[in-house]
This record gives structure tokens, sequence and C-alpha cells, in this order.
């Protein structure tokens, strides 16, 4: 196999032009049924116990009053519980044994699960759940993240923890002008609309699942190294999936149904509650930050310099990589990122819609707007004449780079152009009104997959790909893109995704999904095209041939491939009352070809939306008392909801990756990036007043006031 | 069960009647989705914090988990599953389709389910706290963008969809006027 294209794209193919989504209809009528909506014979309901210390140890467990209790049919704990294993190789991250439940006494933070009762209604499992008496060893916890952790670290991820070149302290004695500020952001939950839930049946020792998540083989091999089974003796659905953000791989709620469906040898579903949520499906850490910059006079970047610590629990290491966006963005003479981590007494954090990038291009991103300020140069133009020519730190060519090209149609549709600089002038009744800008970058991956494809012989084809639609319109994207490899219409392209019977595939992550999986699609319908060329005559039950994109990836070039964008964001403040209202917000972005322009839209719009409720909303607090969040809901916590949404326009600038087979790069995740920078740069030019902590809470403003202008 | 935790009641679906010997402490959204099958209302909180569940009971929007189903006895209750009539889309449905005012599909049902009565109160002349002039002979307010999204507000959509939401419901609006025009001419 090889990375060349199959055919040129025509414009008159399906990919590029809009298209409602294929599974729309299922979901407007409230036909398609998600993980925990299949009835099942004689299927019993688990309902989780979690902690409500931080730290200690479990003394007991009073299984028996809950028991004796009507329709109960088991109490699960650590006393009980099968064995798992948790010394196998996993496909993503390092040794986690955060979903590894029922193994031992600890209680490694408050929310952790040290139960599951199984009973015959909702109803029943509930009521004994919240019977059921713990009893623990308190030990003192510690939950605080500050920036002077003593036992902070780094550890190698996916990319290196650490990366510097060059003398920091000389290039910033030299420099004309210098920003050195803190940055901080908040502990932030994915949220999702659909709790995680998961239908667990054994048969002959064959384990089956319906789940709600981003990768089925990903799930079935974790499944398969916690109870050492042959992957091919797992097998997991997930068809349509309330959204994932990042959180939906192997938790706690697939492990316990899958035990208690093996000890009661009968159907098991568990639902995890909204709360439990906030303690068991992970989060986005929150970073202390501190960035340094130094320039010369004509603004260009001597000293680069972005720390950021994140917090982990004791039974994962989770680095939250906030300092790569300068890895890409911005060169300088001197250039160091840096993060670490330190492990406390709190639930395990993981991936949440852009990790590393979103918190850390608000810190970044800010501090070149207060750069500019001090420079007295444009935030646009500061940031174009530092757009490098190489990867700062790889030293590799851009596969694309249209950083600038996002910046100038942005600032042209924005009305960026005679923008008076000075902070704190507008005035419109009680509201101050400012913008604001900021850049985006996001990596564009793939991983490698698996793919069928059948010609039926009533002249259709059906795709076959353990894929995850998580809300971003894959399945649709890739009914269009095996419609142009195949040269038919889409009505013609059945595509079939969520089902690790399928075979391996890259998960719904890193914003690779789409790209991996059209990769793969695109090699089964070249070879499909071959044979049918050969030999037109389907046979009764279809011609199916199948693909692998492993070897293929494996030729890609060494570039620094990543999509790029220009945010653009106008706010309004009352000082008086703390309010701060976005009033519109664009986003320009160079993300690869547009498989649907309609979906991606939408996708993008999501993403900055989701950069709105980060600036201005966002905050899971966490009780120094008992270990926990305050109002770990959402009514707690806070995400943006449709009052707090103004009109929001993405668009893009033309960008195919030539290297790939379609030329996508990946949408995911870019919109968020710099989305929150933006909006509290505008805040910045509304008020004159830096908010370096988010979110911008009302109260903040109010303490933070306004410059006298 | 023993007798006196469970209830037998005729609850009214859709248009359909359905006989169910219910558990006291079942909510309304756990009826629809564990005993009927009804599994288009979708549950995102269970308290009352997203919106995920609505319907509409006699007419009006409910959070179909903060009701507990024996007391929705004798009321007419519609869902999503509902909304169709003839095997045609509702013309919020229809909207929701074709501007993408969905992406994982969790929340749209009770989007959708809102959006309706939004269009119902509205017309019926219900001011919102985004209204200027409340006075009732002022009539209904023009239903702005500004309106629809303080209405919808009880509505979560984590996937960031409220931009084209709004646009459907204002779609579905425009629509509505102009049968009703029609039907006046």
């Amino acid at each position: 196999m090889t990375t060349t294209p199959l055919r040129p794209a025509t414009a008159a193919g399906a990919v590029g032009t809009a298209h409602p989504r294929v599974e729309g209809l299922e979901k407007v009528t409230g036909a398609a049924r998600y993980a925990a909506e299949f009835p099942l014979p004689g299927l019993a309901h688990g309902w989780l116990v979690v902690s409500r210390v931080a730290r200690g140890r479990i003394r007991s467990v009073e299984t028996g009053p809950v028991l004796a209790m009507p329709g109960v049919l088991a109490v699960l704990h650590h006393g009980n519980a099968p064995r798992l294993r948790t010394d196998y190789e996993r496909q993503f991250g390092a040794h986690d044994q955060t979903a590894a439940v029922f193994q031992h006494d600890r209680v490694p933070h408050a929310g952790w699960p040290v139960a599951l009762v199984v009973a015959e209604t909702p109803e029943q499992a509930r009521e004994a759940a919240e019977s059921l008496t713990v009893t623990y060893e308190e030990e003192p916890h510690d939950i605080a993240l500050t920036a002077d952790r003593p036992e902070a670290r780094t550890v190698d991820d996916y990319l290196p923890g650490v990366t510097e070149k060059g003398d920091l302290e000389a290039e910033l004695a030299a420099s004309a002008a210098v920003v050195d500020a803190e940055y901080t952001t908040p502990e932030e939950h994915h949220a999702m609309m659909e709790p995680h839930a998961a239908t667990a049946r054994w048969e002959d020792g064959r384990l089956d699942l319906l789940d709600s998540n981003q990768g089925t083989t990903w799930v079935q091999s974790e499944l398969a190294g916690l109870f050492a089974l042959d992957p091919a003796d797992i097998r997991v659905r997930s068809e349509h999936i309330g959204g994932g953000f990042g959180s939906k791989g192997l938790r706690a709620h697939q492990v316990a149904a899958a035990m208690a469906a093996r000890v009661l040898d009968r159907p098991v579903r568990v639902v995890l509650t909204r709360r439990q949520m906030f303690s068991l499906t992970g989060h986005r850490s929150p970073t202390v930050q501190r960035v340094r910059l130094g320039a010369d006079a004509g603004g260009r970047l001597r000293a680069l310099e972005h720390r950021t610590l994140n917090h982990t629990s004791t039974v994962h290491e989770f680095l939250e990589l906030a300092s790569i966006p300068g890895r890409v963005l911005y060169d300088a003479d001197a250039h160091r990122t840096a993060s670490e981590l330190v492990p406390l007494d709190v639930p395990s954090p993981t991936w949440m819609r852009a990790p590393g990038e979103a918190p850390g291009s608000f810190a970044l991103e800010s501090a070149l707007d207060e750069l500019a300020e001090k420079l007295g140069i444009d935030p646009i133009e500061l940031r174009l004449r530092n757009d490098p020519e190489r990867g700062p730190v790889s030293g590799l060519p851009f596969a694309g780079r249209n950083l600038a090209a996002c910046f100038r149609e942005g600032a042209r549709r924005f009305g960026w152009a005679g923008r008076d600089p000075r902070p704190g002038v507008r005035r419109e009744g009680r509201w101050l009104l400012g913008t604001g800008t900021a850049a985006a970058s996001f990596g564009a991956g793939a991983g490698p997959s698996t793919a069928s494809l059948t010609a039926e012989p009533d002249g259709t084809f059906t795709v076959r790909i353990a894929a995850a639609d998580i809300g971003t319109g894959a399945r649709t994207a890739l009914t269009l893109v095996a419609a142009d490899a195949l040269e038919v219409t889409p009505d013609r392209v059945r595509v079939r995704i969520g089902d690790s019977a399928f075979g391996p595939a890259m998960i719904a992550g890193g914003s690779t999904g789409t790209r991996s999986w059209s990769w793969a699609v695109m090699a089964a319908a070249r070879e499909l095209r071959e044979r049918l060329a050969a030999a037109p005559d389907i046979p009764a039950d279809g011609l199916t041939v199948r693909a692998d994109t492993t070897e293929a990836l494996g030729t890609l070039s060494q570039k620094e491939r990543h999509s790029f964008g220009a945010q653009f964001a106008e706010v309004a403040v009352d000082p008086a009352t703390g309010e701060v209202r976005v009033r519109r917000m664009l986003g320009i972005f160079a993300a690869g070809r547009i498989v649907n322009p309609l979906t991606a839209r939408s996708q993008l719009v999501g993403g900055m939306t989701w950069g709105l409720s980060m600036a201005l909303h966002e905050e899971a607090v966490r009780d120094p008392a008992f270990g926990g969040l305050y109002g770990g809901d959402l009514a707690g916590y806070h995400i943006a909801s449709h009052a707090d949404v103004p009109a929001i326009e993405a668009d893009w600038v033309d960008d195919p990756d030539p290297e790939d087979p379609v030329g996508i790069k990946g949408i995911g995740e870019i919109g968020i990036v710099g989305a929150a920078a933006a909006v509290a740069n505008a805040v910045w030019h509304a008020t004159g007043v830096r908010h370096r902590h988010l979110p911008i809470r009302p109260d903040r403003v109010i303490a933070a006031g306004a410059v006298d202008a | 069960m023993h007798p006196s935790t469970s209830s037998t009641v005729t609850l009214n679906i859709n248009g359909e009647k359905h006989q169910l010997s219910l558990d006291h402490r079942t909510t309304l959204l756990d009826a629809l989705r564990e005993r009927l099958d009804l599994t288009g209302t979708k549950k995102g909180c269970d308290q009352g914090q997203c919106g995920a569940c609505t319907v509409l009971v006699d007419g009006r929007r409910t959070l179909a988990c903060l009701q507990l189903a024996v007391a929705a006895e004798d009321q007419e209750i519609t869902t999503i599953e509902g909304m169709a009539r003839g095997g045609e889309l509702h013309p919020v449905q229809q909207a929701f389709l074709e501007l993408d005012g969905l992406q994982c599909g969790y929340c749209t049902p009770g989007q959708i389910c809102s959006a309706v009565a939004v269009l119902e109160e509205h017309a019926a002349g219900w001011p919102s706290a985004a209204t200027e002039d409340v006075r009732p002979e002022h009539g209904p307010p023009e239903l702005t963008d500004e309106e629809i999204r303080e209405r919808m507000s009880g509505n979560l959509c984590r996937c960031g969809a409220y931009v084209s939401i709004v646009r459907a419901v204002a779609r579905a609006a425009a629509q509505q006027d102009e049968s009703a025009k029609e039907e006046a001419a």
C-alpha cells in the first residue's frame, strides 16, 4: 500500500458538500438507541456505592441488611469480587488502575467505588445502594494544587514532558520587553449529556457488552487485559454515543457490570448517576502555569518559557501537556516548555477535548496579548512576525501551516482593521466593550485501522469499521468518503460502525478518528474496485475486501502536522455587576479538507462554544475539608446554556493535506483551542484589567474593576 | 411486590393508553424508558438540571425525571415518539435534521419537545425574561434569537449545538407563522 491518493478529488463528488447526518432521522424521532436502552430478558440492575472519604481504608461493608431488602441479588465489594489483572499492556497511556474496581481496601479519593448493589429493578438497586453502610479508617487527605509543590515531576507521555534550547535568562535580560505571569485554569469536567452505561452478558465464557464508548476495540482490549481473556472472546458494541470528549474509555461501570453478570450468570446493566460521573469518569486537571516571554523592540521573540503543573491521582499518572502549544506556534532563541504533575488524593484526570492545548493556549495566547500591549504592536501583527518556517522544537517542515491565512481572513470578516488598541475606552450604557484574538493549533494524527467493504448484489455497498460517532458526524463523513472512492452516490453506501467484531480501529480521540477511518475506507475501496474491474460478477453473498492501514501509516514522511486557527471574540463587560457577555465569536481554521461542511461547522462552533464556556463558566470546586466537589452535578458545575451563547461563526481556508488520501487533518478539537484566550483578551480590551485565572467569574470582575479611561 | 408499595395505573402516552403495575418510586421517566420501551426520552441527570427528559404533559413542558409516574395518571403525555404525525416529521424535527441542530443526539428529543412547547407558549402570548414589554395588551413579543435562547435555556447541550438549534427553532417558527397566515387567508 502507498500513500498516493486513490484518485484526485473531483468537484462533483460527495466530499465537500453539505449532507445531513445519516442517522439524523433516528435521532430527531427518538428511535436511536443508546447504551442503556436495550431491553433484555432477565436484566438485573447494578448501582454503584462510592466512598464518602477522600483517603483511607475500608473497614467494613455491612452487606447483611441490604441483602435482606426486596429484590436485592448481590453486593460486590473488595472482599468478594472477582480478581482482575492490572499489569497488562495498554493501547494508549500509562499503567492505570482507575477502573480496576473492588480489588483492595484502599480509598484513593472521594467518590471511589466501594461496592455494587445488584437488584431486580433500578428502584430496588438504588434504595439498597443508598442504605448500604460502609465504614472507613479515615486518613488525612491532600488535594491542594499549588505552584510550589516540591514533589512535582515530569514524565514523558506520547510527547516528551520537557523540551529546551538556548539560554533563557540571557535572552530575557537582553529583551526590550518581557512578560512574566502566572495563569491558572480550574478542574473541568466533560459533562457529556449521556451518562456512562453498560450492559454485560456472559455466554459460554464469552463476554458481550453494550456500551457507550469512544472505541469498541479499545474497550475490548482493556477488558481482555483485566479479565485475562482472549480479545476474540469479548464483543463490545456502541452504536450511538451521547458525547464523549475524551471521557468514554474504560471506566468503573463496564468492569462492575461484567463482574456482576459473571457472578449472577444473568445480564447486568450499570448506569452511572450524574453525580458519580463527577468522580468516576475523568476530568481536566486544574493547571498552574507560568509563561515568560521576551522580545526585541520589533516583536521578534528571543525567549519563550511555558511551565505547567497539573494534579493526578495516586492510581494513575496523567500528564496534562499544557506546555505544548509553544512547541508548534512560536520559535525563540531560547525556548523551553515543561509540563509537570503532582499526585494528590483526587480522582484520575484524563483527556478532555484538546487536552494540553485547551488550558495551555489560554496561558500562552494571553501572554502574547500582554506582550503585544507592552510593545505597542497589534496582536495579529505580533503573531505574524513570529510565524516560524519550521517546527520550533523539532526543526521539521510543516505539512501545511496556514495560520497567517486564517488571521488575514478572520481579521477581514471580523472587522479588525482600525481597531483602537487602547483598553477601557468603548462604552455603551453600562457596558464596556472589547475585542480579542488568539491563535490555535492542534496536532493532526492518524492511527492504524482496519475496515471491510462489501459490494452487495443489489448494487449497494456496506462499510464495516469499528469507528465511533460521538456526535462528530463521522458516520456521515465515512459515507461520503466511501461514496466518492467507489464513484457512487451516498445513498448506495451503508456504513456500520461501533462493533468490535469489525476488527481493530483507531478510537474517536485526538481529532484522529475520521482521518484514520477514512484512510482505511479509501484503501478498501481501491482494493474492491480493482477486484470488481477484474471480475465484475458479484456473488450472492456479496464480495468483501478488507484493508489495514498499519503499513501505510508507517511510511508517512516526518513532518509537523497540525490544524491551525485564528479566534476572535467581542465581549461586553459590566464592571458593576461583574457580568461578561460574549456578543459574537468568529473562528477561521486551516484544518485540512472539510468532508462535510454542515457537520464540520457544527464541530468547530461546538469547540468554540466550549471555549466560551471555559472562559466564563466552568469550574469544579474541590472542598478542602472533605476532598470532594461542592455541587458535583449540572447545577453546581455550570456549562454554557442557550442564553450564554451568541451568534458564533466558524469557517475555513483551503488547506488539504497532500499526504492524506482524502486530505483530512481533523476538526474535533481545534475549535476550543485559543477560544478562551480570545475571550479573556477581549475582557482586557474592554476593561483594561488582565484576567489570568479562569473562569472570569462576576466576583473576579467586580474585584478587578476597570481602568478609569 | 408488596401491595402498599405499588399501584396499577393507566398512562395516556401519545394518544395510547397503557395499564401498568408500578412501584411508587418509579419516575415518569423510568416508566417510559424501563417499562414501556419508549427510550426516546433521555436521562441526562435524573435530577431536573439538564432538560434531556423534557416531555409534554397536558401540553406543558415537564421534566419526566421529577414527576412520579403514579401522579401522571389521567394526563395527556406526549414524548418525542409522538411528535411525528402520519409519517411526517413535525416542522421542528425537520428543521433540526436539515440545519444540523444536533450532534451526539442525546439532548435532542428534549430540545425538540421544549421547542415545540416554546412555539405554542409564544403563540399564546407568554412573555419570557427576555421580553421587553410584558403588558398583556402588548401581545406576543417578536420571537427573536434572544427570546428563543432565553426560552430554551432549560435544555443543556454539551456538544455546543446551540447556534444551530436556535436557527432550527426560528425556522420552524417562521413556517408556523406562514401556515397560520395561509389558514387565515
